[in-house]
């Protein structure tokens, strides 16, 4: 959370005032790319941002509940986030989205597509959680409220010192931020614990491109079969890894992450225009 | 004022066998149901005791621990109040934000104060912070889930006529008609616990009892809230009646008798901390500006000696504890004298709720310890007449 409020522009939607970050707003032709952050926010200092813009607009909005992001009453499920963003959508008019999501950003990427691919092109997801795999007493999820925050990270990161954060040296609004980040992941992920039981089966219905893209250091997800359910579950995804990158790929291998997303946007590219 | 009688009913056999956490995932083969069985039985033989002597009952309830066995308050509940005549029943508390289903707690505590001839007094909290990882509610929204809760078994305990219709945002029930129906009308009076300022206010307004448990001489500021909070609403002070302070009580004709039974019942204090950390603060169970604090590395301090001096309750030593009004200790004499000082800094206290039980005080001990309190202490808290405090300008 290096952010500082002029990093950030806001937005309202539907009467919810959120933060967001954008970048590469110079060509409002070029393709939008929603990125959907997981459990601990998005940095306005977070290098994938650039990277990412090198091919298109990108508009990474911090969740209602997070960061310094409003929460209107009653909204408390990764469903009700993925309507926020139907309505963000619809209200920027974006179209042919590029959705890329990490963790519970990729969850919440999912519930999203599941109702309605109309906006979006394709999309891309980094070590995505939501669904259940496993049977029932076996967690495919590390139940992170059970261990203490440093040792989240060594689970979560390849490389865990790059998680340390001096809370003394941070703006009073990072902190705070930190902390509504904290009660929003369990807000919409304490129980079922950070899945959806019907996601799975819904899966079926994205009917647009899928890349995984999934850091082979992350051990938040237990099931080592986690990312090839996922691809399995939607038509035609493909699973791909990234290696010295656990939970948070975006943030441990930015410029690789940018550089597949990109790469798997530039193939529809070609394939619309030898079609 | 009244004085109930409350054990936490520990599990004391696996104090000394655990690897840092006494709560939640201290594993239950640490645990020999016989004894839990003898240990459950000689508790309720000591309230009932409390009850011929003429003290009121407390019973509380927590989950996955040894400092507490009763998982099932209202097991405790029901027994008391069959085997027992005269004392109120006390509930402290019943967690409500652990509770999945408020209709089924609108039945039980309403079958309590039947069976018991109106005995029941209902304290709701919302539940300690390591407990919600072994009942999976979400610690995130839980006062308004308590609310909501409170405000269906309220109505389903006053309600009359055709069956009602609840569509909360978080609970719902179609058809609600409880059987049975209260004693106490149009409920059992309402208590609830807190150590906010804010909470108290809010408690003072519906004129609910305010319990602080080991508060010590950091009360004042809680109750002057829920004073504020009561005058908005009742345009007077409240009464001491409104006030319960829960302290450890070690009496004995002998003074360092009395210093070796408050260092055994103050074990309740050095094992309730023993929690496996990331249990002790689940996300939103404090509020973010708390828990940006946390993030800081700030600690709350546990403890107030009169002197101001900070004390931690956990680890000082038994002196201290007195000093800080946490545990009060010595002859009849000294214990009446520290009581009374006591509720005088209150600004009137009315339910004094003794902890006369804890770990590893034997039944012997425990028995001549709260019949001690009752023949001598008790009478002359009784004849005492406490001086009510003003409400303090907002």
């Amino acid at each position: 959370m290096s952010g500082t409020t002029d990093a950030h522009s806001s937005l309202v939607v539907a009467g919810v005032k959120i933060e967001l970050i954008e970048r590469g707003q110079g060509n409002p032709r070029a393709r939008p790319i929603l990125l959907l952050h997981p459990n601990i926010g998005i940095e306005p200092a977070a290098p994938v941002l650039d990277a990412l813009a090198k091919g298109g607009r990108v508009i990474a909005p911090t969740h209602p509940g997070f960061g310094a992001s409003q929460l209107p009453k009653g909204m408390n499920s990764i469903d009700d986030l993925s309507y926020f963003y139907l309505d963000l959508m619809e209200q920027l008019d974006l179209r042919d989205v590029l959705l890329v999501g990490v963790g519970i950003g990729g969850w919440l990427a999912c519930e999203i597509a599941v109702k309605t691919t109309e906006r979006i092109d394709r999309l891309v997801l980094g070590n995505p959680l939501g669904i259940k795999v496993g049977d029932r007493e076996t967690r495919d999820i590390f139940d992170i409220w059970s261990i203490t925050q440093p040792e989240i990270d060594a689970l979560a990161y390849f490389d865990p010192s790059i998680a340390k954060r001096d809370y003394n040296a941070l703006p009073e609004a990072d902190v705070l931020a930190a902390a509504r980040n904290r009660e929003a992941t369990a807000r919409v992920a304490w129980s079922p614990y950070m899945h959806n039981p019907k996601l799975l089966a819904r899966l079926r219905r994205i009917d647009v491109p899928v890349l995984i893209l999934w850091g082979t250091a992350d051990r938040i997800v237990l099931n080592s079969g986690y990312g090839r359910a996922y691809a399995a579950a939607i038509p035609g995804a493909r699973l791909e890894t990234i290696e010295r990158a656990g939970h948070y790929p975006h943030i441990e291998q930015p410029d690789e992450f940018a550089r597949r997303t990109l790469a798997f946007a530039e193939q529809k590219q070609q394939a619309k225009a030898s079609a | 004022m009244r004085v109930y009688q409350f054990t936490e009913q520990a599990y004391y056999p696996a104090w000394k066998d655990h690897a840092g956490s006494l709560r939640i995932n201290l594993p239950n083969s640490k645990l020999d149901p016989t004894t839990a069985g003898e240990l459950f039985n000689r508790y309720y033989d000591e309230w009932q005791v409390a009850d011929d002597i003429g003290l009121d009952i407390m019973l509380n309830e927590h989950h996955q621990t040894a400092t507490c066995l009763s998982s099932t308050v209202v097991v405790g509940l029901s027994i008391m109040a069959r085997i027992t005549k005269k004392a109120r029943l006390l509930v402290l508390g019943y967690p409500l934000g652990h509770r999945p289903d408020p209709l089924r707690c609108a039945e039980e505590l309403s079958t309590i104060d039947v069976v018991s001839g109106g005995r029941l007094d209902m304290g709701f909290v919302k539940g300690v912070p390591y407990e919600f990882p072994a009942s999976n509610q979400n610690p995130v929204g839980v006062m308004d889930r308590l609310w909501e809760a409170h405000d269906f078994i309220l109505k389903a305990m006053s309600h009359r006529g055709e069956p009602f219709n609840w569509e909360g945002e978080y609970f719902h029930y179609r058809q609600v008609n409880i059987w049975p129906r209260p004693i106490q009308q149009p409920h059992p009076p309402l208590w609830s616990t807190t150590n906010s300022k804010n909470n108290a206010y809010a408690l003072g307004e519906k004129g609910y009892v305010i319990a602080t448990l080991g508060s010590g001489y950091g009360t004042r500021p809680l109750y002057d809230a829920y004073r504020q909070g009561y005058y908005k609403t009742h345009r007077k002070a409240p009464g001491a009646d409104r006030f319960a302070y829960l302290g450890l009580v070690a009496v004995a004709h002998d003074e360092s008798e009395a210093r070796r039974r408050g260092d055994l019942i103050a074990d309740y204090l050095r094992t309730s901390a023993i929690v496996h950390i990331p249990y002790r603060n689940p996300p939103g169970y404090l509020s973010i500006e708390d828990n940006a604090k946390i993030l800081k590395g700030f600690k709350q301090p546990r403890g107030t000696a009169k002197d101001g001096r900070p004390v931690d309750i956990y680890t000082c030593s038994v002196q201290d504890l007195v000093d800080a009004g946490i545990l009060f200790c010595g002859t009849p004499d000294q214990v009446y004298k520290q009581i009374v000082e006591f509720c005088e800094y209150c600004g009137g206290m009315g339910n004094l709720l003794m902890m006369g039980q804890a770990g590893y005080l034997n039944h012997a001990d425990t028995v001549d310890n709260l019949t001690l309190f009752a023949k001598e202490v008790m009478p002359r808290l009784q004849a005492w007449k406490q001086s009510v405090a003003e409400v303090a300008a907002a």
